[in-house]
């Protein structure tokens, strides 16, 4: 657990002096003021929050905050990020990473660092395209999709992030749109308050290489008929009025109009993200109408540290070793004159 | 039959290899062996050699494993590589190792396994007991397996797998006699192991006692030999193999610097037994963590490093090509960080479980990148724990990672080890800056070192941040400036450079000027040092030996060494690596080599007659 501040922070105090240099107009910007905005609402120390990337423009985030951070080698952040935490469980780690750097080349970290459920926090930028090699498509590109390595478009189906990461255990999945600061905010917020791993996929728009990728679900003005952002507790409802709903019908969910067929408002799913059985999480993931943004799982689990610290204490008070030199003269010795 | 009481002849030192299946439990019978000889008070070297097949077929001849033990009242600073005694379990177990033994020495066999069908699995046409093949060897024929059968009859809850197994102490039990040893210790042992399965401290126990007496009263055993304690240095000690001697290297080094341990590794032939020895003590606080591949274990232990840990990582050959971007990031952003690499028969998978020196190119210069590193390496299993201790004091005090190489054959093999206390050890500094002073930088560096300060996350106005950018020589900060990047490659190759004030000068053994000088480095160093004493003391005189245990930097005086003999043979167990780093150094010198590319330690005989050849 993170220590409380001493001083209130403002935004300002996690900017570093470096010129940021993404290009006019990126989703990234957001992204950072969001994270500069929210970590004052954290309570954490500023020494003690480590930024921690890869390889990629989302990578280049380290560089812009006044925290400690490292910006490491392709793929590897959730692992440089494992050993920071594990080193310190007393800080506040943040893996800030993209669609090509977590889920290509380090998908292998990726998945394990969810499997562990270390209390991490990765954000991760997914534009599905690659942006900092100028344009080649990415583990999440769509199939047929245009790039400069698929001048035919792409042949290779992407994976859903969210469902990659719930079929490696991830314990916290929120989604939220990349020009939605308010509740990338709130959203950072509750992923430094959860205890484990938590992911936060951001749908972040490049505007040079996948300009509009995801306008059809962010855009102010389809954003409240397409997307349905879920909190816990609450039921499953959208559109700009508000008379749209999910329900279960079998195996699937489908969307339901309220005050149309008999439905009312009590027959539409409420949200449960801290349920342990994932099967409605991932059904929730892979929805493609609405796209479902917000906090989608939330289970609170034990943690790798917790798990480690346990066994830590229970080898030492059941150890006769405090030093070395026990263990050096231990067992079978023997006097040489 | 009659007890004969014979006067032993006395020895000086004797190789014993124990060999048979794979699942025949050679190892612990050598081991035992070795362990009883050393707290008899004999010098010792062990060297296992074992199939990479857990369990390969049956009597099958790629299936053989052996482990062969040295003991001395003597020096010993080899395994040995003439066999006095062979025991050999089966056909297979004789066929693959007579080659090792010396004419007219012993072999002890177990003829119950000499059917027909072991004999085919051996690819024997003839049987060799029966053949006249062995016509120049003392073989002594015993009915091991029945005679173990036989004397445990009688006890209680056995199965026949148990019985079957119990054969290697019946064995065992023979060469304690043979050698007037004491079967105590062993007996010791089983009551430890087996507490919770008593029927198995009887059966281990029967055996052995049953192999000691029949040896006693067998008249085909004709003499019996007596092996005095060897003068060693007065002290505790204790039997330690290498990678063992390794993990506790650093377990000192980090008592001893005050900082914790932190161990990222991905398992893998033969440098696994350091993360299972690190893994046991988590009452010194040690952080020992399994990571899904080579590249998680590097990279976790950088992220440990950043926070503040003495983090290492341990691997073999292909894992530290796996290691080599991340090991370029540690070495740009200077981060302390040691990496073990227990050396293997390479290239690709290689020789999984043989030895080798091949990995030494790899390690000064397998990154991208003007990227040099401290390279270090170990001479034999005991000293592995100095130079753990050595590689994580280098680390931290020059901010920079160390490779220290192992191999193999040390890393496996023991030896006896004079105990260190943590007291005894020399102080390890380190570089932490603890709060914030007037114009700090991340890359502020000491003066004499140039190692950097090491602020760490949780430290107030220390935020800084790092990466594999290119660092502006002061700030950290991401610099393309062309002469910042020139200035930064020059002074990462300083630093390592400069840590040639900070080590030992080379020395050398027999002789400091003359006609020959023999060089090794790391693990060859038994096999070399004891060739060139008995070449010496044969009378040839005047060849000198030296052994490097510092690769990069090399040791400040190397060159004055090498100049003041006539002829230089580098020595090494691979195609020639170290003898081009020395080339490249000293192009003026004339350097010859001896190679030995199997997989292989060098053998005693295969080097004096090397060194006599030049020397004729």
């Amino acid at each position: 657990m993170e220590s409380t501040v001493e001083k209130k922070y403002t935004f300002k105090d996690f900017a570093s002096d470096q010129e940021v240099r993404w290009c006019p107009g990126c989703d990234d910007y957001v992204i950072l003021r969001s994270m500069q905005k929210a970590l004052p609402e954290m309570g954490v120390k500023k020494e003690d929050v480590v930024f921690i990337s890869g390889i990629g423009c989302s990578s280049r985030f380290p560089y812009y905050m006044d925290t400690y951070g490292m910006h490491g080698i392709h793929g590897r952040a959730p692992a440089i990020a494992s050993g920071v935490k594990l080193a310190n469980p007393e800080l506040s780690v943040w893996v800030m990473t993209g669609d090509g750097d977590s889920m290509a080349i380090g998908g292998n970290h990726f998945i394990h660092l969810l499997r562990r459920n270390i209390d991490l926090n990765i954000i991760l930028f997914n534009n599905e395209i690659y942006g900092l090699t100028k344009g080649q498509f990415s583990p999440t590109s769509t199939v047929g999709q245009k790039t400069k390595s698929s001048p035919y478009g792409n042949t290779q189906p992407p994976f859903q992030p969210g469902e990659l990461a719930l079929g490696a255990q991830a314990r916290f999945f929120a989604r939220v749109g990349g020009n939605t600061p308010k509740e990338m905010t709130q959203i950072f917020i509750e992923a430094e308050k959860f205890n484990g791993t938590a992911l936060v996929e951001i749908l972040q728009n490049c505007v040079i290489f996948n300009d509009g990728c995801f306008s059809n679900v962010t855009d102010k003005n389809n954003r409240e008929d397409k997307q349905l952002f879920v909190e816990h507790g609450k039921p499953m409802i959208f559109g700009q009025n508000k008379d749209k709903g999910l329900v279960l019908n079998g195996l699937k969910l489908e969307v339901a109009t309220i005050g149309k067929n008999g439905i009312t408002e009590e027959d539409i799913l409420v949200h449960d993200a801290k349920e342990e059985n994932p099967t409605l999480h991932k059904m929730l993931v892979r929805l493609e109408y609405p796209l479902v943004t917000g906090i989608i799982r939330s289970f609170n689990d034990v943690t790798l540290e917790e798990r480690e610290d346990a066994l830590t204490e229970e080898v030492k008070a059941n150890s006769s070793f405090t030093k070395t030199d026990d263990l050096f003269f231990s067992g079978e010795i023997y006097q040489v004159h | 039959m009659i007890k004969k009481t014979m006067q032993p002849e006395v020895l000086e030192a004797v190789v014993i290899r124990f060999v048979g299946d794979s699942g025949d439990g050679m190892q612990l019978t050598g081991t035992q062996f070795s362990d009883t000889s050393a707290m008899f008070g004999n010098d010792v070297a062990t060297f296992p050699n074992f199939p990479s097949e857990i369990r390969a077929p049956q009597g099958s001849l790629y299936g053989v494993s052996g482990f062969q033990v040295h003991i001395g009242s003597v020096e010993i600073s080899t395994p040995g590589d003439e066999v006095d005694l062979l025991v050999a379990m089966n056909p297979a177990g004789l066929k693959t190792n007579l080659y090792a033994v010396k004419p007219g020495q012993t072999i002890i066999v177990d003829i119950d396994a000499f059917n027909k069908k072991n004999l085919q699995k051996a690819l024997y046409e003839t049987n060799p007991l029966e053949d006249g093949s062995l016509q120049n060897y003392r073989v002594i024929e015993v009915s091991i397996s029945s005679l173990t059968k036989e004397a445990l009859k009688g006890v209680e809850g056995l199965d026949n797998k148990s019985i079957t197994r119990s054969k290697n102490m019946f064995a065992l039990g023979m060469v304690y006699w043979m050698y007037h040893r004491s079967t105590e210790y062993t007996i010791a042992f089983f009551e430890k192991k087996f507490a919770a399965k008593p029927e198995l401290i009887e059966s281990n126990t029967k055996a052995l006692n049953a192999g000691y007496y029949y040896a006693e009263t067998l008249e085909l055993i004709p003499s019996s030999y007596s092996i005095s304690p060897a003068k060693m240095p007065s002290g505790t000690y204790r039997i330690i193999s290498g990678n063992t001697a390794t993990a506790w290297g650093f377990l000192a080094a980090a008592e001893k610097s005050g900082i914790e341990l932190f161990l990222g590794s991905y398992p893998i032939t033969p440098a696994t037994d350091i993360l299972h020895e690190l893994v046991k003590h988590k009452h010194f606080g040690v952080k020992a963590f399994q990571a899904e591949d080579e590249i998680a274990g590097i990279t976790s232990a950088i992220g440990a490093s950043f926070a503040g840990d003495l983090a290492i990582t341990t691997t073999s050959g292909p894992g530290l090509s796996l290691k080599a971007e991340a090991l370029g990031l540690a070495m740009m952003i200077e981060l302390p960080l040691v990496v073990v690499n227990v050396q293997r028969g390479g290239p690709s998978t290689g020789l999984p479980t043989k030895t080798e020196q091949s990995d030494l190119m790899q390690a000064m210069y397998g990154r991208n990148g003007d990227s040099p590193v401290i390279v270090i390496a170990a001479s034999t299993p005991a000293d592995c724990f100095f130079y753990a201790y050595q590689a994580s004091k280098l680390a931290l005090e020059h901010m920079t990672p160390v490779i220290l190489l192992t191999d193999g054959y040390i890393a496996n093999g023991s030896e006896p080890w004079k105990i260190k206390r943590v007291s005894e050890m020399p102080e390890i500094k380190n570089n932490k800056v603890t709060e914030v002073v007037e114009n700090w930088h991340p890359y502020n560096r000491d003066e004499k070192t140039l190692a950097r300060n090491w602020a760490i996350p949780g430290t107030k106005g220390l935020e800084h941040r790092i990466g594999g950018l290119e660092k502006d020589k002061i700030t950290g900060n991401v610099s393309y400036v062309p002469e910042n990047h020139e200035y930064m490659t020059r002074i990462r190759a300083e630093k390592i450079k400069r840590v040639q004030n900070y080590i030992p000068d080379l020395l050398t053994e027999y002789a400091d000027s003359g006609d020959l000088l023999v060089v090794g480095w790391g693990g060859t160093y038994g096999s070399l040092h004891s060739a060139v004493q008995k070449l010496n003391s044969q009378g040839f005189g005047n060849i000198g030996y030296a052994h490097f245990n510092y690769i990069n930097p090399l040791p400040k005086n190397t060159e004055e060494v090498l100049s003041k003999f006539k002829r230089i043979i580098v020595c090494e167990l691979n195609n020639g690596q170290f003898v081009h780093v020395l080339r490249m150094n000293f192009g003026h010198l004339n350097f010859l080599q001896f190679n030995k590319i199997q997989g292989l330690p060098f053998g005693n005989t295969e080097l004096i007659n090397k060194f006599k050849q030049l020397l004729s």
